[in-house]
């Protein structure tokens, strides 16, 4: 903006041409701000389970409910999941429409997988009587992982929208940014997961 | 209009003359020191805050509009060894403040042992502070003297110049224990124990409430402090000696109901124990101790097996209602010993049928081996003060 | 299930007749005379046709200046509803002396403290000030509207959701009994099982999603969409003070409305984050609520700060003293108010080092909010002050929030804290900053853009009454507070034992009846200036000599804001432009690009505010169906590809040359 100005005549107090702000042009920057909100809802839960992580009231510890290799291959559904939407991305920068589809199609079956595991493992935690208010772990722990899994379900309702809004409009630049943003979702859902599994799960087995 | 306001003042000033600012008068040495600090603190905020005011209005009547006298200087807007001086000024005064702010937060931390009696005057080496322990109950102040094996209820006392140590906590909801004439106020909070030291210069009574908004019943939630000479203070223990009712921990189940504005109640005995279970959350029959499920947590947990270490909550306890789609109140149940718990998981079968019954005896808290850990400390080293993590 | 006293039927929940207060006579009547007037009211949209007109023009409108307008009668509304709850409170405490018990039972009192503290923050204060900034910033920054305006429409009808939420609360169940901010355990399903704390959670939290994404959006707008020229360090301080606010909006926001839900889980499901029991931990929601809440504190008082800049620099002819250490103080608060949550508890029983560095952190602040003072002060300072409405506030606002922001260092202090947390001395002090600071700066920015807003100007001689009113008011009914809190009286207290505090009581219930006729006058003042708005018209668009670019417009703006979009080359760009023969150029329009109206935020906020209803009272079908609902219409409208049109040329050059002619006439 500033090097527009520069070249302005300090006499003109106006532009001739309507000024365009361009169609959606703030929509990146204003997803990256709730995003960054959405991160402090996770940093709380993230310190609450910080704070009652250790509070078993005299029942189970992560190292007797956790299953690694579940949790491993958990995350690297969602792992896969990114990447395929990464291969989604390239698709629609080269503007190839099926792929596009069909790459996000994918994405959703990771996610799909990712959220039927994470709901395995709660039914079997509830199933042997770890439910959440057994203990404030087992609260917040719920709660994070949880919380993680509600985003991911709403994901992939809006990866399922948008894959039949591009169905009909195609890759239009309405439908690149929306693309844009839930890709940014979809990483940031992957990041906080990172998160989850290091502190809850890995150090959780640690402890 | 200005003229009026300060003509309505001076009724006002003397009617401040007639009231009792306990607060700017007290008769305690901890609470002297507070006020002394509040009116350091005021004096060197004035230093600022009058200078302001006086210029505001200064300046607000000299570049009034028809004052065509006064310099008009529309570009005038910066200047930067003024600026300076705005910065500086509050800074310096700040940085004095907070020079004060930190060699007072830790000269009269309440946790800090009373040093002094009062100004002037140290503390004699022989004197051992007075233990009080303090509960919190809906509504009304619980004070257990383990010294002289007496309680009472809304009524406290201590001798003149002897320090008094509080250990403090609540038995349902957050309260605070304010004796504005002794000292500043700490939380009281269900499960964790706060401290306050203090000493009380003045004999006389004094007025003591809570000043944590706790529920219904919170306005009545007022005691008497009465701050006795040493003959005094023996004969109101002897008095309380003399009451043949004993606290135990039936008694304190029943005292411990919602009731508001109790009269001054005493008891001339009480079980030894009692605080530590108060504080533990494990008066009632059958409950594990705080301190013991925190010991067993900082072991590890039970794992598996302890998962159904849950009974429903007997009728009597604080808990009233549980969640719409929780399984209902309940407690993990004391593992100290198998009988006790057997018993109160009979019992509790039998209250009630909705809440998940245990199934085999296992996994059952009634039939797990104790594990090893070394046996309990004292309660209040486990809650050391309450300062859990989330505090800082 | 649990065992759950309350019958609960699966058509209603557990919602029963017996939630109706109908044997209460003060409910009965208030609700006698809110029914009577909203029938009233409709009654009158009916017949003079209104219907059409208003959800077409208003309520499915993404004008940011519509929305504006909207938000600040919402809190002017609201604003009656939580004074009417301080006056009764007032009353109570003047009465309940010497065994009587006042006329209040604990019941009632208890809701009400409650509700006046929820009320006047989150739908009062709140809608306010977005009120103002919706309003205005758009304006400042030479934009023709916000960067989302459905988003906006939305966030609006969020916050207003959760006002009706709040509302209802009053003639259906009950409201919290816990004090505004609902500590547990005593706000957790053990100690409080009614509705109440319920109907506190869903207010918030549908209002809370309201303030964020209006947060969300104002950032992206003063970040966005500036005029071509406007660098960051040369927008208008009310700008710079509404960008800060809006960043704190989005960095706190989100705690809020996790702890409310850890707390809604305890509540409903059962879980153990705040339970005495199984581990759970009650402090940690102190800490996190106060997280949010220092924040929310600079969230209103900021753009109040803003307000005072910008009405100082315009009624003193002078140019913002300082205006980059104005910026950068703003700055150092915005950040420090996160480093200062845990002075609200020093009496928790954290170590002496934890109180004294959180004591001397919130002290740090004092300094820019000092500085600030100083630079208000060198504003007026050899410059030529036109003591109108604005001014005469901003003036009251610089002599009592000094005093307000002494008693706060004060309190700052650990030590003083101990003796003075939760006293009538607090309470006291905090209506001082926020009577004195927030809500001084808010009347002063209501009478000072209400012209620019409507055309005309707010009538001065009811406005004065208003002003010496509330100013008189608010020393009567808060000076007598620091008093009683140095004799050591305790705040939400319903009956009082010692004869001799009455008198001061009695003397803040008077304060409270001046604060009184301060609103009626308000509310005259308004009346009359409508009714004599051909005497107040103000034809140029820039009653006050303005110095910013929303006073180059025309009074009430076009609907889009700027026929042209405006260059920037100075910080005070309508002072530039006048200064240096500035021409408004009265040709070669062009078609306008803007946002077209919808109603999907009207749908949206009212499917969260029936879900909101529907989770209070355990209605657990409807509950489901509004959510499905939500999902539904979020997805529809996320097809709805056409947003936006074009204003016709034809109809800019008509408002335009309407305008050149009214400007003429004028010459």
């Amino acid at each position: 903006m500033d090097t527009t100005v520069a070249t302005i005549d300090r006499t003109v107090f106006h532009l001739e041409e309507e000024h365009g702000h361009a169609e959606g042009g703030s929509t990146m920057l204003g997803f990256w701000i709730y995003l960054m909100s959405d991160c402090l809802i996770f940093a709380v839960l993230f310190a609450t389970y910080g704070v009652l992580g250790g509070n078993y009231a005299a029942g189970p510890a992560p190292k007797d409910l956790f299953e690694l290799p579940l949790v491993a291959l958990n995350t690297a559904m969602l792992l896969f999941s990114s990447i395929t939407y990464g291969f989604a991305m390239l698709a629609m920068q080269e503007g190839r429409r099926a792929a596009t589809q069909a790459w996000l199609a994918v994405t959703g079956l990771f996610g799909l997988a990712f959220l039927g595991i994470e709901l395995y493992e709660f039914a079997h935690l509830i199933h042997i009587g770890a439910t959440p208010q057994r203990s404030a772990f087992l609260s917040s722990f719920f709660t994070l992982v949880g919380t993680h899994g509600l985003h991911v379900t709403f994901g992939i309702v809006w990866l399922v929208t948008l894959m039949v809004q591009v169905a009909r409009h195609g890759l239009i630049p309405a439908n690149r940014r929306r693309l844009m943003c839930l890709s940014m979702f979809w990483h940031f859902l992957d990041v906080i997961w990172i998160g989850v599994f290091t502190f809850v799960y890995l150090m959780g087995m640690l402890r | 209009m200005r003229r009026l306001r300060t003509l309505a003042l001076l009724p006002l000033l003397a009617l401040l003359g007639a009231c009792n600012f306990v607060v700017m008068a007290p008769s305690g040495d901890v609470a002297a020191q507070q006020r002394d600090l509040i009116i350091v603190s005021t004096v060197l905020m004035l230093l600022i805050i009058i200078p302001v005011m006086v210029l505001t209005v200064f300046f607000a009547w000299r570049y009034r509009q028809s004052n065509k006298a006064a310099r008009y200087d529309p570009d005038w807007h910066h200047s930067t060894q003024l600026e300076l001086v705005i910065w500086a000024a509050p800074l310096l005064i700040i940085i004095a403040l907070g020079a004060i702010t930190w060699t007072g937060t830790h000269l009269l931390d309440p946790y800090r042992p009373i040093g002094r009696v009062a100004a002037g005057r140290p503390l004699p080496e022989e004197v051992r502070p007075l233990d009080v322990n303090v509960v919190a109950l809906d509504w009304k102040w619980l004070f257990i003297y383990p010294e002289y094996g007496i309680a009472t209820v809304n009524e406290l006392a201590a001798p003149v110049d002897r320090p008094i140590h509080f250990r403090i906590t609540s038995s349902a909801v957050m309260n605070s224990f304010y004796i504005p004439a002794l000292a500043g106020q700490i939380y009281a909070m269900p499960g964790m124990e706060t401290r306050l030291n203090a000493v009380i210069n003045h004999a006389g009574d004094y007025e003591g409430f809570s000043a944590n908004y706790s529920g219904a019943g919170f306005s009545g939630m007022r005691f008497t402090f009465r701050g006795l000479n040493a003959a005094g203070f023996e004969a109101w223990v002897d008095r309380a000696r003399a009451t043949d009712a004993m606290l135990d921990r039936p008694a304190y189940l029943a005292l411990a109901r919602p009731s508001q504005n109790e009269p001054a109640r005493r008891w001339g005995r009480i079980d030894p124990d009692l605080y530590g279970a108060i504080l533990n959350m494990c008066a009632e029959p059958g409950r594990m101790c705080m301190n013991e499920m925190m010991a067993i947590d900082a072991r590890g947990g039970l794992g598996r097996a302890g998962i159904h270490a849950v009974l429903p909550a007997l009728d009597a306890a604080g808990a009233r209602v549980g969640a719409v789609f929780g399984p209902g109140p309940g407690f993990v149940p004391s593992i100290c010993s198998v009988e006790e718990a057997a018993a109160a998981a009979i019992a509790a079968r039998s209250r009630t049928s909705l809440a998940p019954a245990p199934t085999t005896a296992p996994v059952r808290g009634a039939g797990l081996p104790r594990p090893s850990f070394t046996p309990a400390a004292p309660a209040t080293t486990w809650l050391g003060g309450s300062r859990r993590p989330s505090d800082s | 299930m649990s065992d759950h006293p309350a019958t609960q039927s699966l058509l209603f929940g557990r919602l029963t007749l017996d939630a109706l207060p109908l044997h209460e006579p003060i409910l009965v009547a208030t609700f006698a005379v809110v029914a009577l007037g909203g029938i009233a009211l409709l009654a009158l949209l009916t017949r003079y046709r209104l219907w059409g007109y208003l959800w077409t023009e208003w309520f499915t409108s993404v004008d940011h200046k519509r929305i504006g307008i909207m938000y600040m009668v919402l809190g002017l509304v609201m604003l009656l509803r939580g004074f009417a709850d301080a006056i009764m409170m007032r009353l109570q405490q003047a009465m309940a002396f010497g065994g009587s018990e006042g006329y209040l039972n604990a019941h009632h009192y208890d809701q009400i403290f409650t509700a006046h503290g929820v009320i006047m923050i989150f739908f009062v204060a709140m809608p306010l000030v977005t009120g103002l900034m919706n309003y205005v910033v758009p304006l400042q920054i030479g934009a023709r509207d916000v960067s989302f305006p459905f988003l906006n429409n939305f966030s609006f009808w969020m916050t207003a959701g959760g006002a009706a939420v709040v509302m209802m609360s009053l003639f259906v169940g009950e409201f919290a009994r816990t004090g505004w901010l609902a500590y547990p355990p005593l706000s957790g399903i053990a100690y409080s099982p009614d509705p109440g704390v319920d109907y506190y959670i869903w207010a918030l939290q549908v209002a809370g999603v309201g303030t964020l994404l209006s947060g969300v959006n104002l950032v992206c707008t003063i970040v966005k969409m500036r005029a071509p020229g406007m660098a960051m360090m040369k927008m208008p301080i009310f700008t710079w003070t509404a960008l800060c606010t809006n960043v704190l909006i989005v960095a706190a926001f989100p705690v809020l409305t996790a702890v409310l839900a850890l707390l809604s889980l305890d509540r409903y499901l059962g879980t153990n984050f705040f339970t005495n029991d199984f581990g759970g931990n009650p402090m940690m929601y102190v800490n996190l609520i106060w997280i949010w809440g220092h924040p929310e504190v600079y969230i209103l008082i900021l753009p109040a700060f803003g307000i005072f800049s910008e009405v100082a620099s315009t009624f003193s002819g002078k140019r913002l003293f300082g205006y980059s250490s104005m910026v950068y103080a703003t700055v150092v608060i915005t950040i420090l108010s996160y480093l200062v949550w845990l002075h609200h508890f020093f009496t928790m029983g954290s170590g002496a080092s934890v109180n004294s560095f959180f004591g001397i952190t919130t002290m740090i602040i004092s300094i820019p909010t000092g500085a600030k003072i100083f630079n208000w002060l060198f504003t007026m300072y050899r410059g030529r002050i036109r003591f109108e409405l604005p001014m005469m506030w901003t003036v009251a606002f610089m002599l009592i929030f000094v005093i307000g922001g002494m008693t706060g260092v004060l309190l700052a202090v650990p030590p003083a804290d101990f003796v003075l947390h939760n006293s009538l001395f607090l309470v006291a002090h905090f209506h001082n900053v926020i009577i004195g600071g927030v809500l001084f700066g808010l009347f002063a920015g209501l009478n000072y853009w209400f012209p620019k807003a409507f055309g005309f100007r707010l009538d001065p001689f009811w406005g004065k009454m208003s002003f010496w009113f509330w100013v008189l008011g608010f020393f009567f009914a808060f000076m007598p507070l620091y008093v009683l809190g140095l004799m050591g009286v305790t705040r939400r207290l319903r009956v009082f034992d010692d004869p001799s505090l009455q008198i001061w009581f009695v003397i803040a219930g008077f304060g409270a009846v001046l604060i009184l006729l301060g609103i009626v006058a308000m509310l005259v003042q308004i009346f009359v200036s409508i009714r004599r708005r051909e005497a107040l018209r103000d034809p140029t668009g820039d009653p006050w000599d303005g110095r910013t670019l929303e006073w180059a417009t025309a009074s009430p703006p076009p609907a889009y804001n700027f026929a042209f979009t405006p260059v920037v080359h100075d910080g005070d760009a309508w002072w530039d432009m006048k200064r240096r023969g500035y021409q408004r150029p009265t040709e070669g329009f062009r078609p306008i690009h803007m946002p077209r109206n919808t109603g999907a935020g009207v749908v949206l906020a009212g499917l969260s505010t029936v879900l909101a209803v529907a989770l209070v009272w355990y209605i657990w079908w409807l509950a489901a169906l509004c959510f499905a609902g939500l999902i539904a219409t979020a997805i529809i409208h996320s097809f709805n590809y056409h947003r936006d049109f074009h204003i016709p040329v034809d109809e800019v050059v008509a408002a335009e040359d309407a305008r050149t002619r009214l400007l003429a006439a004028r010459s």
